[in-house]
Parts: C-alpha cells; sequence; structure tokens
C-alpha cells in the first residue's frame, strides 16, 4: 500500500485516468466525488487548511505514475493534475456548502473546512467547557498553541478558520472578543 | 402481366441494371411508357408503363419507377431487335403532347421480344418526362446504328481463331507480319520489336486528343488487361530481375489490380436523375470495400475509392455527400453516419456496436492493457481498421461508460472505466471480485516495478 508521509492511499491512486479530467458526465461525477473524499481525508490527517493552486500540493501528483518515464520531465508530467482539473475538484467541494471556499476571486487559494465552520464552534464550545475557561480570557494564539489545546483539533488550528469560527459564537453572545494589547493579537472572553 | 413477352433485366439489390459484359450506359430517361399497336393479346404484352428508361449500347432497359428498391422491375429490348426507328414526328400536336418515337420490332412466332424474329410489330415510347428527348432520340439511333453487339461476336469468334494461330505459330517458329519466315534470337527480337511498335502507336494515337482518348478507352482497357496478366505471370519465369524490377513491377500491378467502374452515372447520361442513379450505384460499390474494412469506412477514403474506380467521370465531395443521404429513402444495405466528433463513416446497417465493444473490451482487459492502457494505435491494430476510426470506436466506448482516458506526455490513451466499482463512501474497500482487484493485483505486479 502506498503512503503519503504517514497518510495510507487509497489504491486508485495509481490509476492513470484518476488524474485525467474525465469528459463522460457519469464518470465524472464518480471521480469528482472520489477527489472530494480524499482531498478531505488527507487535509484532516495532515492539518492542512489552504492549498494553493499554484503551489505543490502532494495529494495532485503521484510520483509512481511519473516514474515510468524518466525522460517527461517538462511541461505536464504523467500523473499530475492540470491546473483545470484542480480548479474542477476544489469548485465541487466549495460548491457543497461549508466544505471549502476560495479565500480570493482569481481562485488561487481554497480554504479547505475537513470540520465546518459549525462544527468548530461546537469543538470551541467542549474545549471550553472541558477546560473549564468560562468566564475568563485568552488571546487567539493561547488556544491553537496553549498547554490546554494540546492533543485535540484546535492544536494548529488555521487562524482564520478559528476566526471564522470565534466570530460565529460572538454573534451567538458565548463570547467577545477585543482588540489585544500585542498589535495582531485578539482576546476572547468566554462567557458562561 | 405487362411487359411479359419483354426478357427480364437483372437488377442490383440497389435497383441498378446489372450490365453487360463490355455494355455501356448512354442515356437515362424517366416517366417513359411503351404502347405497343396492333392487336390486344400481343401488344397487352408488350405494353410497359410508368417506368425509367436506360439507354445502353445494347439495350433499352425499362425499370419500373417506384423508390423502394426491393419492388423494382425491369424488363428491356435488345438494340438487335429494333429493325427501324421512325422520326420523331413534329406536329403541332407533339408540341403540346409528350414526344413520341415509333420503333419497329422483331417479335419470334410466339409473340416474344427477343431471339429470333419472325414477324415484326411497331411499338410507340411515349415520353412523359422532363429530359431532353432529341439528345435521347440521337443517342438512340447512334447506338443501334454502331451494332456493338455484332462486333462482339465477331471479335469472340477471331480472337478464338487468332489464339490457335498464335500457339501454332509459337510451336513452330513463326512467321513475321510480312510473311518472312524468323527464326532463333533476330526472330524474337523483331517480333518484340513489332510488338513495342504497335503498342507505343496506340498510345500515341490515345492520347492525341481525349476524344481519341475516350474511343479508345476499350483498346486501353483490353491493353491494360494484358500487361496485368502478363506481370502476374512474370515472376514465375523471370528470375533474372532484380529488386528494382521488382519494384516497379508491384506499383504496375497496384495501378492495374483495382478495376475501375466500366459505366459510371454521369450527370449527362442521368439528367435529372443523377443523384437518385448516383446513389444506387454507389450502394453496390461500396459492398466490397466495406467488408475489406471490417464493415466501416472512412467518408473520405470511400470519396478516393470512388472516384478512382470512375476513372475520368469524377464526382464533387457534394455530390457524394448527396449520393449517400439518399440512401434513407432506398432500401440498401449501407447507411451514412456520423460520430460526434463531426468524422462522417458509411457502414452495414448490420454493423453493430455491441460487437465491436465487446472486442474493445477483451483488449482492454488484457493485463498489459490493464496497466498501460491502450492507444487509438494499439486498437487500431488489434481491430483491423484504420486508426481514426478506432479512436471514434474508443470515443464511443467512452461516452457509454465502458473506458475512460488518460491524456499524458505518454499520448492519449484509454483504459478500462474503474470508477463504477469503487466505493465514494469507503474509498479503500476493494471487493474481492470484479475488474478493480484485477487492476490492482496487474497494477501491483513486478513489472510495473522493473
Amino acid at each position: 500500500m502506498q503512503t503519503l508521509g504517514n497518510f495510507k492511499l487509497p489504491p486508485f491512486f495509481n490509476y492513470p485516468p484518476y488524474f485525467t479530467l474525465q469528459p463522460v458526465r457519469d464518470t465524472r461525477e464518480k471521480q469528482v466525488q472520489l477527489w472530494k473524499e480524499l482531498i478531505l481525508d488527507y487535509c484532516k490527517t495532515q492539518k492542512i487548511s489552504v492549498i494553493g493552486l499554484e503551489e505543490e500540493f502532494p495529494l495532485f501528483s503521484n510520483p509512481a505514475i511519473e516514474s515510468k518515464d524518466l525522460f517527461i520531465n517538462l511541461c505536464i508530467s504523467a500523473g499530475s493534475l492540470t491546473h483545470e482539473a484542480r480548479e474542477a475538484f476544489l469548485a465541487a467541494l466549495v460548491s457543497e456548502a461549508g466544505r471549502a471556499e476560495w479565500l480570493d476571486k482569481g481562485h488561487r487559494k481554497c480554504l479547505i473546512l475537513w470540520h465546518r465552520i459549525q462544527d468548530w464552534a461546537d469543538i470551541l464550545l467542549n474545549f471550553v467547557k472541558d477546560n473549564g475557561l468560562e468566564d475568563s480570557v485568552m488571546t487567539v494564539e493561547e488556544i491553537r498553541s496553549g498547554p490546554e489545546s494540546r492533543g485535540t483539533d484546535l492544536q494548529g488550528v488555521d487562524r482564520i478558520i478559528l476566526m471564522r469560527a470565534l466570530k460565529l459564537l460572538e454573534h451567538k453572545g458565548k463570547l467577545a472578543i477585543f482588540k489585544g494589547t500585542s498589535a495582531d493579537d485578539e482576546g476572547i472572553k468566554f462567557s458562561r | 402481366m405487362a411487359g411479359a413477352a419483354l426478357p427480364t433485366a437483372e437488377l442490383t439489390t440497389s435497383g441498378r441494371p446489372i450490365l453487360l459484359p463490355n455494355e455501356i450506359e448512354c442515356s437515362l430517361l424517366s416517366n417513359v411508357e411503351l404502347e405497343p399497336e396492333g392487336s390486344p393479346p400481343l401488344s397487352s404484352s408488350i405494353h410497359l408503363r410508368s417506368s425509367f428508361l436506360i439507354l445502353t449500347t445494347h439495350r433499352l432497359i425499362f425499370v419500373s419507377d417506384s423508390s423502394a428498391a426491393a419492388a423494382n422491375t425491369a424488363s428491356y429490348v435488345p438494340l438487335a431487335s429494333v429493325t427501324h426507328i421512325f422520326l420523331l414526328k413534329k406536329s403541332i400536336k407533339s408540341m403540346f403532347g409528350s414526344p413520341r418515337l415509333k420503333v419497329q420490332l422483331s417479335v419470334g412466332s410466339d409473340g416474344r421480344v427477343g431471339g429470333m424474329g419472325t414477324r415484326s410489330i411497331v411499338a410507340t415510347l411515349v415520353m412523359r418526362g422532363k429530359d431532353d428527348v432529341e439528345a435521347f432520340v440521337d443517342k438512340f439511333r447512334q447506338n443501334w446504328g454502331a451494332r456493338v453487339w455484332e462486333r462482339e461476336k465477331e471479335s469472340e469468334s477471331a480472337s478464338s481463331g487468332s489464339s490457335l494461330v498464335v500457339e501454332s505459330s509459337a510451336s513452330s517458329s513463326g512467321f513475321d507480319s510480312r510473311g518472312m519466315r524468323v527464326v532463333g534470337v533476330a526472330g524474337i527480337l523483331r517480333r518484340e520489336q513489332e510488338m513495342w511498335e504497335s503498342t507505343d502507336k496506340s498510345l500515341q494515337d490515345a492520347f492525341q486528343d481525349l476524344n481519341a482518348l475516350m474511343s479508345k478507352a476499350k483498346e486501353m482497357v483490353m491493353l491494360a488487361e494484358k500487361m496485368r496478366l502478363k506481370l502476374l505471370s512474370g515472376p514465375s519465369q523471370a528470375g533474372s530481375s532484380n529488386d528494382e524490377e521488382l519494384g516497379s513491377k508491384e506499383e504496375m500491378q497496384d495501378w492495374l489490380l483495382s478495376v475501375g467502374i466500366v459505366s459510371p452515372v454521369t450527370k449527362e447520361s442521368a439528367g435529372a436523375l443523377y443523384h437518385q442513379q448516383l446513389s444506387r450505384q454507389l450502394a453496390d460499390f461500396v459492398k466490397i470495400p466495406l467488408e475489406r474494412s471490417g464493415g466501416m469506412i472512412n467518408l473520405i477514403d470511400m470519396y478516393c475509392l470512388f472516384n478512382r474506380a470512375r476513372g475520368t467521370e469524377l464526382i464533387s465531395p457534394e455530390d457524394l455527400l448527396r449520393a449517400c443521404s439518399l440512401w434513407e429513402k432506398f432500401d440498401v444495405p449501407v447507411m451514412l453516419r456520423k460520430f460526434d466528433s463531426g468524422v462522417m463513416i458509411i457502414q452495414n446497417k448490420s454493423h453493430s456496436d455491441e460487437e465491436v465493444f465487446a472486442r474493445i473490451k477483451l483488449l482492454i482487459t488484457r493485463p498489459d492493457a490493464l496497466q498501460m492502457g491502450v492507444s487509438a494505435g494499439d486498437a487500431a491494430m488489434t481491430l483491423g481498421i484504420a486508426p481514426a476510426m478506432a479512436k471514434e470506436h474508443l470515443l464511443t466506448a467512452e461516452s457509454r461508460g465502458l473506458l475512460c482516458r488518460d491524456i499524458s506526455p505518454d499520448g492519449f490513451r484509454f483504459y478500462i472505466n474503474l470508477f463504477p466499482e469503487i466505493r465514494t463512501d469507503d474509498i479503500y474497500l476493494v471487493k474481492d471480485q470484479g475488474i478493480y482487484a484485477t487492476w490492482i493485483k496487474c497494477a501491483s505486479s513486478p513489472s510495473r516495478l522493473q
């Protein structure tokens, strides 16, 4: 079984047509579905929240397919997605409500929400409850890298996602966000 | 039955008359009636109505004019039975009515046309179609006067006689044309020289101008035939021929092998019925090339083959397309088909995609194809068809969900479609049975890693 770091890859990752956008509708629907599953799975285990379309992303090329011909390293390489295909698969995730969002108008960066914002908010509330943090104050950075969050999904969570979840909770009156002492960090006051 | 006294003419499946050897089609009139004069029992058996008339060098062929080819029947009057052609009547009456042409036919004692005639009757051709009647009558008179059928009989008997002479002369070292006895190498050389000169002369005559060429056409065909036979028998006796000679011989053979259409339908001969007749002739012609290319042939290839066979009477691509699209109206065994990509082909009506798909499936599930896929070229080799056609088949199979594609620097390759077998709720699950499991076995086999 092929792996990517500590991520176990499914068998069809070696199937060359998986890396070519299929023109036939039924086939393509299935292909897009499989890509969506794989991207979410991979991002979750690797804690990746942003995929840049123009950057290297390990999932988007398969060196095992590529290596069948050593002389090809030029423009398009075998077993790797074209820009069009990458955009198509990510767009499919975006169109499925709450699974991904484009970060810019040019569709160059995509925010992957392997937990939906609502789920992140629930995780935050549980985190507050479990650690008895009601009525106390924390900075955003503390939530991401503090000792309390170690070993939870919140550890190292993307700042953009965290801020979205926090704003959702503020909207519901579960906490208050205020400017902290340092310029680039906000303070959070959880309410009871 | 009307026209029972006339011999029946054979038709092809698409409703074109089958011509006799050396017979050439000259003109075609629509809506012609044959109206005999005289006593009813005889005349009713000759009476023919509502048919189109084909004038050839040998016969007047009446084909009943119905669009369904299966219902077509035809009978003919041999020009040999025509004893007299009366003048085309030019009166005020004929200016308004349909043109009528009287002919005298010799009839056997049993009242049948053709064969030895003992009596003669007069029949009238009533031409209700809007064709050029005068040109037809001229041509009719010309063909009748030419008496090609008589010359043929003569040449037949002459050729059988001459072959005897040649044989005897070959055995007894022979005489040349001036009656001089020639022997040995000198004699052979002289004979060769004479043959060469006469060939050269006929070639020169033929190329003097196009009309001369047309009139020499028959001789040219015979010459070509003779050369072909000689070439075919050549290699067995000529052991000393070198490679270059052999190459040119093969080339020559290729040129001569395709014997053309003797009597192509032309705009001149068929007039208003041109496309209809062309369509029928084409339907007859495509059968053999279709068989050879596996039941399907590219329209462009067909265009080349058809025009090659027609020789000088070339048709335009548009005419071909129109002729093909007329097939829908006739009951012919072939059809025109347009692929999604716009490529047009001719195929047998009996040809089925399912059969092709079954063969593609067989090809695509071989271990190496599972691993590396197949290209249009690979498929063309296995299926025995042109690469362009193979690609169309593969694309059709893809659109049915049988295959899927991979575009890479290796080119455009097709693989068996595994997507339906992969579960989206558990992407790691592989069923024990099925093509997905087989594929994984092949893909992870050691040959891939080497």
